[in-house]
């Protein structure tokens, strides 16, 4: 491709742990590969529908600080979503930009993305498509296993983003959405609850935990109560899932997150419902969290009602 | 065969073959699980078998607990099917500086480190299991004069090739990550590979694996 026909962007800032996803990849934990792909599905889902990508489309998920990326090309709209803080750099002047609002951006163009409010996770993307390569059917980058477009390595400065295809029976739309906040972390008992002393049963549902600065796509660190095993801190080594909490030797509680180590041998106190999960990871490390005991049955209808409620938010999308 | 299935979360069938390791339950475990991949059930998104559980993760839109539980308390499996097994011959060197904890081991095993070796390179391992991280092998069984625990402190980086020891089983690092396993050497065989996307995995579960020793030449000739 001659360079003035190239649509890309150049990294001025990478960002903090700023990788391609999408939906992940299914059917490989095992060999080894957890899932991947967005963190937060639900601001993933918004922005695809405001782009009117296709729903599985690559985006740019950053944590806490996104890139500054300059823009070399034809006429493209970008859109943001999660609670996200950033400037847009025109010929015109410096405006500051709202999540879930697509803006226009013209050759030499500047989006700089300074930060996440309240919260980890954000998404940026084009109405376009990124120029990806796919392991085993999905864009997503998983750092640890080096997985992924760009080696499986998350962005560095000075990178370019290549856009192979822009939409341009495009919309322009927005969605009025201040995002969805949660204290209560549902859960459903674990398959080794009963390895755990009464009262530290009590303690795991009465009192709070606190997120600890050692958490990140793997997994989340909590630290509060410490809980008492009476069996054996280690169980034979199997499966894990997203959303199930370990409790380590030491007696705090981690969960495993998007990319987590598809097999443990920690006990299992619990797992987060479904319908919790992109609130959850959301959580920044310090605040303080409690867990809500419910049963299997509630937590299949909390997802139903949680999907019903972002299908409604797509439809609000104008 | 399956004892009892459990859920693990609200998406994820936790189906329990027993307490014990064994080879036989294990087995029980895998035929399972190709048998299950091999249906190509709508609304699956993983398969996990390790020792003695399967954990099948399942699409919540498609699938509730109870209507997926049943499917497969249905499914029949053919006692006589065996499983198809392959050799696998790993090198590995153990120079000082891959084994890390040979000294660690010889005072808890209370052995010389080449009564050491010369034990674990004399038997063939089974394939348990792969996981964790990608491709890692989980691998037994160990003599039971070979048995220790793993390190009271696990190292944060574990470098990638690294062969250790643990109870009953060995593995084998693929990747560089934090560990406590015993490490007796170090491999220069690529044991995961992600540009082999239909078969990334060198050692799959039902394998059995023949370590064989090489000298630190050798070691850096095939890392080349």
């Amino acid at each position: 491709m001659k360079s003035k026909d190239r649509n890309y962007f150049k990294i001025l800032r990478a960002g903090i742990n700023t990788t391609y996803q999408d939906l992940g990849r299914n059917n490989l934990y095992h060999i080894g590969i957890p899932f991947s792909g967005a963190m937060d599905k639900r601001n993933f889902q918004l922005l695809n529908s405001l782009l009117q990508n296709d729903y599985n489309s690559p985006v740019i998920e950053f944590a806490y600080q996104g890139p500054h990326l300059k823009y070399f090309g034809k006429d493209i709209f970008f859109c943001i979503s999660g609670n996200v803080s950033f400037k847009i750099m025109t010929e015109e002047g410096v405006v500051d930009g709202n999540s879930y609002q697509c803006y226009l951006l013209k050759n030499g163009d500047e989006v700089d993305i300074y930060s996440t409010n309240k919260s980890v996770y954000g998404y940026f993307s084009i109405n376009g498509t990124f120029g990806v390569d796919y392991y085993w059917g999905s864009c997503s980058i998983n750092t640890q296993a080096q997985i992924g477009p760009n080696n499986g390595n998350k962005f560095s400065k000075d990178l370019e983003i290549e856009i192979i295809d822009i939409n341009n029976s495009f919309n322009k739309r927005r969605l009025d959405y201040l995002g969805s906040t949660i204290e209560n972390i549902r859960v459903i008992k674990g398959t080794n609850y009963d390895y755990f002393s009464e009262s530290s049963q009590n303690k795991f549902f009465k009192e709070s935990f606190r997120i600890t600065k050692l958490s990140d796509r793997m997994g989340m660190r909590l630290e509060g109560p410490k809980i008492e095993n009476i069996i054996d801190p280690n169980i034979k080594s199997e499966g894990l899932v997203k959303g199930v909490i370990q409790i380590t030797s030491a007696g705090d509680p981690i969960i495993m997150l998007s990319d987590h180590g598809t097999i443990g041998g920690y006990p299992k106190i619990a797992t987060v419902i479904s319908a919790d999960y992109d609130r959850l990871v959301q959580l920044t490390p310090g605040s303080n969290i409690k867990f809500k005991d419910v049963s299997l049955e509630d937590a299949e209808t909390l997802y139903k009602l949680y999907q019903m409620e972002t299908n409604n938010l797509i439809s609000q999308i104008k | 065969m399956i004892k009892n299935i459990l859920n693990l979360g609200d998406a994820a069938l936790y189906c329990d073959f027993g307490n014990e390791v064994n080879q036989e339950i294990n087995s029980n475990v895998i035929k399972y699980f190709y048998h299950i991949k091999n249906l190509n059930l709508k609304g699956i998104t993983n398969l996990t078998p390790s020792y003695n559980k399967l954990i099948i993760s399942y699409d919540l839109n498609i699938h509730t607990f109870i209507s997926l539980k049943k499917k497969i308390e249905n499914i029949e499996i053919k006692e006589s099917k065996k499983l198809e097994k392959n050799l696998i011959k790993i090198p590995v060197c153990c120079d000082n500086d891959f084994a890390l904890d040979i000294k660690r081991v010889e005072n808890k095993l209370k052995l010389k480190s080449e009564i050491i070796l010369e034990k674990f390179f004399s038997k063939n391992y089974f394939c348990y299991m792969t996981g964790f991280v990608a491709g890692m092998p989980f691998l037994g069984d160990l003599n039971q004069e070979m048995r220790l625990k793993r390190l009271e402190t696990p190292r944060v980086k574990v470098p990638k090739g690294s062969v250790g020891i643990t109870e009953q089983f060995c593995n084998i690092y693929t990747f560089e990550t934090p560990g406590g396993w015993n490490i007796l050497g170090n491999t220069p065989q690529n044991i995961f590979d992600t540009s082999n996307q239909s078969n990334p995995n060198l050692v799959n579960p039902g394998d059995t694996i023949k370590f064989y020793r090489i000298t630190l030449d050798q070691h850096n000739e095939i890392k080349r």
